[in-house]
Formats: C-alpha cells, structure tokens, sequence
C-alpha cells in the first residue's frame, strides 16, 4: 500500500495557512511565464557563478543543482518549536564534544558503550584534554530534518564537521526577491540575510585567550577544485574576511600568521572547510599539502581557534546519532524536543535479523557514508539490488544502520506537466559561539524525480527558497 | 640511578630551505619512575612556539626556524633520576582512556601471523599480566635484532615475516598482537643506557605499554626481553613509531635532507 504523505500546501481540500498567498500567486502565472521565469533563475545563478561539483559524479562539474522556484514555507509557531528543539541538539552535541574529550562522564555513566565513541575513526586523541573556548567544539551545526506530519519532525542526521549549503540559503532568497518582488509584500517572510554577519560574530567570540584585538578570522579552503569551493568564496566575501588556502598561513612561534602584501597578519580564528586529516602533517596526515604545518600545536596552545574544532566528528557519526535524545537528558536534564528516526544497528545481532528481514521496507546506510552514496532506499529498489545489498550488509554488519522508510512531507513544485508534489527535506545552520543563534530558514532540499525520497543533489535533487513568517 | 642525556640532532638540508616547523616530545614523562632534574632543549635559531601536555600525559612543545636554513640541530642535554617500577607507570596523569589504544594504525595493523602468535602465546596464561609477558617473550623470539635489516616504514607484520628487526619492529609487532588479544597497547618513545655488552646498543630507545586491569599501563620492551626500568628514561607515547615520535618536523623547499643523530646516556650515580 502507498503511504500517504503529509502535502505542506493542501490538507483536506484546503490551503494550509503558511501557503494561502501562494495559490493565487501560481493561478496567475501561465505556463509561458513560468518558463521564462525558470530560465532567468538558472541566468542569474549561473551569472552568480554558483555551481556544485558533485563528488564522483564525472560529468559536467560546474552543473548547476536545479533550483525550483516553490517556495517552502514555515510559520512562526512552527518554527519557533523546531528552533528551540535544533538549538536543544547544538548544545547537547557541543556538551557531548566537551565531556567525550575531558572525563567522558557519559561513558563512565554507561550510557554510550565506550567503543563507539574511543575507538571511532573521528575520535581525535591528539585533541583529548582540551577545552576550546567557551567549550565549543561544533561552531556551525548542520541538522538534517524531514517532516512527515504537521507536528512531527525527525532528525535525520547532524553535522557538526563543516556542513555546506548555507551559500544556497542565501542565494535561493536573493533570487526569490529579484525575480518577485511582490510576493515579500504580500507575505511576512523573516529575512535570512544576517547569517553572514552572526556567522562572524560567532567566529569572533571564540577568539583564542591570546587574542587581544579585534580578532582576525580567515576560511581555510581546499581550493578551487573543490565543489564547495563557491560557497568557501562566497561567504567569506559576505563576512568580508580573507579566503586562504593551507600555503597561504603559516606557523611562527606561538601564532598562525597570514602571507599578505603588507607582510605577515596573525590570525585568531580559522573557519576551515577541509577535513581535521589535512589540517596539519606533523599531526593528521603526514602528505598533507592542504593544510598548515605546526598549526595543532599553536591550537593546542591557545594561539588560534580552528572551527569547527578538530575532533567534532565523533559527535555526528551515524552510530553515536542514536544516543543524541541521551545526551540531550544527561547533559541539559531536558526531554528531547525533536525526535530521532528509529535506527536499528546491523552490528548487533538481533537487530541485523530485523533489518535482512525486513530490508524492502527499510533505508540502509553505511555508517559513515555521506551525500546519498552506498545506500539502499528498500521500497524503491529491485529483489536484485535488495539480495546484493544483503551481501554488502553481511560482510560488514557494523558498517550499516537501517532506519524506516519515513513518509516525507511533500511542497508544491514546478515539473514539466505543471504543479505536483515532491518530497523535501530542511537542513537548518544553527551558529554556536557566545550565544547559540539560528537564523530563520535553512537550505530545503527537494527530490524532482516523481515518487523519489532521496533530496541529494547527486541524486536528482534541486533545492527551494525556505521562508519563516512572521507572527 | 641518576642518568645524563646528550641527544644531538643535525639535519641538513642540500639546498637551503625557506623554513622549518617541528613539533618535539622531547621531555620526560612525569611519572613516579622518574625526576627531571635538569633539562634543556635548544634548536639552533629557532623560535620557541606552543607548549602544552597533551592527554596523552607528554609535553609538546613547538619550534619554527625561520630560512635560509642549512643546517638545524636539536640539542637535548639533561639530567634524570630513575626509579625502577617494574615497568609499571605508576602516578602518569592521562585523560585519553586506554580504549583508545584498541584502534589500528597501519605499521600495527595484525596479519593472520600475529594474532596467531598472540593467540598461541596467551593461551595459558595465568592472569592478563602473564599474557603480557608471554606475548612480550613471544616476539622477541619470532624477532632477531638485526640493525638495518629493517626501515623506518617497516611494518609490524612484515618484520614478523621477516624475522628479524630492531626496536620499533619488536614494539610494533608486540602491539598489533596484543591489540589482537583485545588488550589496549601503545608504543613508547624514550632513551635506555644500555651498560651491558649483549643487549642491543639502542640509547634512543622505543618499547611497548600494554594495558593491564588493575595496574594500568605497564611497559614491555621485547627487543631487550625485559620491562622498563631504571636504566630507562620515557618521553612520550603514540599509537605507533609515528604518533610516538621525539621530533616531527617539516621544512619549507625543495632539495634533501640528511639527518644525523647521536645519543650518550650515562649513569652517574646508581
């Protein structure tokens, strides 16, 4: 039986509320216009230059992720819940972060086996015994959520490493506001154009105790080759802060300084975008050529912060993401605001029985796996792909968690035959420095194909503007 | 017993080099096996950069040297007294869990052979101490010191195929087994006097740790088919040879470098 879907737009044969100026808006527009209108959005993102290169794809990297122009909309009352719920997880993950690098109370409390967390493949020892300031180890946490009815979210997966996406969050509104500008009259939409000013701020407030200026904040990129290059361009352009790539700094005694044309400029704060095993050859990968040589050194010794901190990608492995409504209670003695998806471990043996059991039913990822790839969507897939996915999960049950196919909530999108539904998804950017910020939106993934679950844009994904209303 | 150090270290570069960074874990460990006394490390033209102990229990302390540079040397001189422990690193402050040292690096990661050799050697054993010492005996068996039969990338199960080694091969393949056996296991970077004419002549030194319940870490130095003890001065500790290493360092430029060290450990007082 086909599972009914949550329409975010029309229930019982009514327009829901957060929508209601938008049935007139798509009843005006004739398909001519609506073309003409799409054509000129792909213009002005490929003027903007905003491209994603996607990961193993081959094909043409300066593809554009497809961007429909359906807006995905919030009220106030609805986001005010999942803003106290995304906050709850920052602070939880960051106290987790803190807590598994010092006394690792929580595993000495039995409440995470300590394999999981001590012999994780992102478990830094090189960082364990240090506090970073204000105890921030996740500074830009990246929470992947899916709705499947008006009150029920779920929690797909966080990212506390350095989650991209934001750059369309911003570019989807600049769009949206250039292409109809009378939609942001007849609609109370909250603005999203101050997250490049918190963004710095955040960085700024996680200065090093060294620091004693205004501190300098830079973004450390892999370079041009890499997809998410624009976006490292892009928002250091917005901060107004200096884009730099590992041969760019330098270490000398107690500091990180920048090459400039006025000679050397220390640096207090270094947003990253490559991964903690090119920061530094003398402590992660001795052939990195990415990264800064000595710079663990100065960051252990309080001469610069590194954000978001080496070491933060214990805390958003798919294996410790089960126990985040626990740490939520341990650390803030608070009840879980949003939900997690059921998760079944294939490495522990009656939970790997269920899973082969029921794997048409089932969505199977690798452990550490990211953007859509080695994973099987159950109820889409062929008895073929099913019995040779079986295979892959037996050889290395550890490496697999199975969660139920969720009945993802669909928006309103533009496909060739006119206006249908499409199944989305939300990741919101939630900036954790002196204070835990959110800006109201996020980067809604939509999947195009008909009938798809998958939002990745390597899959067929396209992406949507994501307004907030105001109360 | 009070020893004294005099480790030199020179590296030379062909062509000189725009700069070098270098991170040091060249300062004992403080632990109840040993007092510093007096202790200086000194890189020629260097400017001193971070320091800090890191949760592994070491000091590290950063260097940069700031080019043209063609020749650098690190000179460590001091002075410690020993206490013979028996191997065991008894009032070390730590904050990384033993768990930690469960995971495998590629110079340790366990062929067939030695788990095998772990499996064989522990079964029998009395308590996990006695399986220590018998993994510990094991490899210094299935190991003939042989300098220069292996190199600085030589990995624990190729040493044990091939049959022979040097420190850093014994303390390789005596970690990959024991972490076999599920025993938490690391290597140790340090110096030993080594005073007796048939022990292999190593002052710049490296052993094993090994994770006992109820004692914590105790040291196991297969080459010399004995623990640490007096005669030995620890530095620092690693996953493996890498991890654990005195000096890492990186220079700026193109060309070669050469490297040249010497170490003199006496006992000046028993």
């Amino acid at each position: 039986m086909e599972p009914t879907y949550f329409n975010e737009m029309y229930q019982n044969g009514g327009v829901r509320s957060p929508y209601r100026h938008l049935e007139n808006w798509t009843a005006e527009m004739p398909a001519e216009l609506r073309s003409l209108k799409q054509a000129e959005a792909e213009a002005l993102f490929r003027r903007i230059g905003i491209t994603f290169a996607v990961y193993g794809e081959g094909g043409d990297p300066d593809r554009l992720i497809p961007f429909d122009m359906f807006p995905r909309v919030f009220t106030a009352a609805e986001w005010a819940r999942l803003e106290r719920g995304i906050k709850q997880r920052a602070r939880a993950l960051n106290a987790f972060l803190v807590d598994v690098y010092g006394r690792g109370e929580i595993v000495r409390a039995g409440r995470i086996p300590a394999r999981l967390v001590y012999q994780n493949e992102a478990y830094e020892k090189a960082v364990a015994g240090f506090v970073p300031p204000r105890g921030v180890y996740s500074h830009i946490v990246g929470i992947d959520l899916v709705r499947t009815g008006p009150d029920e979210f779920f929690v797909l997966e966080d990212n506390c490493r350095t989650p991209s996406g934001v750059s369309y969050m911003l570019e989807n509104r600049e769009i949206m506001m250039r292409m109809f500008p009378a939609l942001f009259r007849e609609n109370r939409i909250q603005p999203v154009d101050r997250y490049p000013e918190l963004l710095r701020r955040t960085l700024q407030s996680v200065a090093p105790a060294k620091c004693d200026r205004e501190p300098v904040v830079v973004i450390l990129t892999p370079g041009h080759f890499n997809s998410a290059y624009y976006e490292h361009s892009f928002l250091a352009d917005l901060m107004g802060v200096e884009l730099v790539e590992g041969q760019d700094l330098f270490v000398e005694g107690e500091f990180v300084y920048m090459r400039t044309t006025e000679g050397p400029k220390k640096v207090d704060v270094i947003y990253r975008r490559i991964d903690d095993a090119f920061l530094d050859p003398l402590c992660f990968r001795p052939d990195s050529a990415l990264g800064v040589p000595g710079l663990m050194d100065v960051y252990r010794s309080g001469g610069v912060t590194i954000c978001s901190a080496p070491g933060a990608g214990v805390a958003d492995d798919k294996a410790i993401y089960t126990f985040v409504p626990e740490m939520i209670r341990f650390y803030l003695g608070e009840t879980p605001i949003l939900q997690n998806v059921p998760t079944w471990q294939c490495g522990k043996p009656e939970d790997l029985k269920h899973v082969l059991a029921h794997l048409g039913e089932l969505v199977v990822k690798e452990v550490h796996g990211s953007g859509g790839y080695g994973m099987l969507v159950g109820p889409r897939s062929t008895q073929e792909q099913i019995a040779r996915f079986a295979e892959r999960i037996l050889a290395d049950p550890a490496n697999y968690i199975a969660q139920p196919t969720l009945a993802l909530s669909t928006v309103p999108t533009f496909v060739e035959e006119g206006i249908a539904p499409r199944h989305v998804d939300l990741r919101p950017y939630c900036l954790v420095g002196e204070r835990v910020e959110l800006v109201p939106g996020g980067l809604t993934r939509v999947a195009l194909k008909e009938g798809s679950l998958v939002v990745n844009s390597s899959q067929g994904g396209g992406v949507k503007d994501t307004w907030v209303l105001a109360e | 017993m009070i020893l004294t150090v005099l480790h030199l270290t020179t590296y030379r570069y062909e062509t000189p080099v725009r700069g070098v960074v270098q991170s040091h874990r060249l300062t004992p460990s403080q632990f109840d096996g040993q007092k510093t006394l007096s202790w200086r490390v000194e890189v020629e033209g260097g400017q001193r950069g971070g320091g800090f102990r890191d949760g592994a229990g070491d000091w590290v302390q950063g260097y940069s040297v700031r080019g043209p540079v063609s020749e650098l040397v690190v000179r460590v001189a001091g002075e410690v007294e020993t206490f013979d422990l028996a191997g065991m690193l008894k009032g070390h402050r730590e904050t990384v869990p033993p768990e930690a040292y469960l995971r495998e690096t590629a110079a340790t990661r366990p062929d067939a052979a030695l788990a095998e050799l772990g499996r064989e050697a522990s079964a029998g054993a009395r308590d996990p101490l006695d399986a220590a010492h018998r993994i510990s005996a094991a490899v210094a068996e299935a190991i003939a010191y042989a300098p220069g039969a292996t190199h600085a990338h030589t990995t624990a199960a190729e040493a044990l195929a091939q049959g022979e080694g040097v420190c850093q091969d014994h303390a390789h393949a005596l970690i990959a087994a024991a972490r076999a056996q599920g025993t938490p296991a690391r290597y140790v970077s340090g110096y030993l006097m080594a005073d007796v004419a048939e022990l292999p002549h190593e002052a710049a030194h490296a052993w094993a740790e090994l994770h006992i319940a109820g004692l914590g870490w105790v040291g196991f130095d297969a080459a010399n088919r004995c623990c640490p003890d007096g005669r030995f001065i620890r530095l620092g500790s690693g996953f493996d040879a890498r991890d654990a290493a005195p000096i890492r360092g990186i220079a700026r430029g193109p060309g070669s470098e050469s490297l040249d060290v010497t170490v003199a450990i006496q006992a000046v007082q028993q």
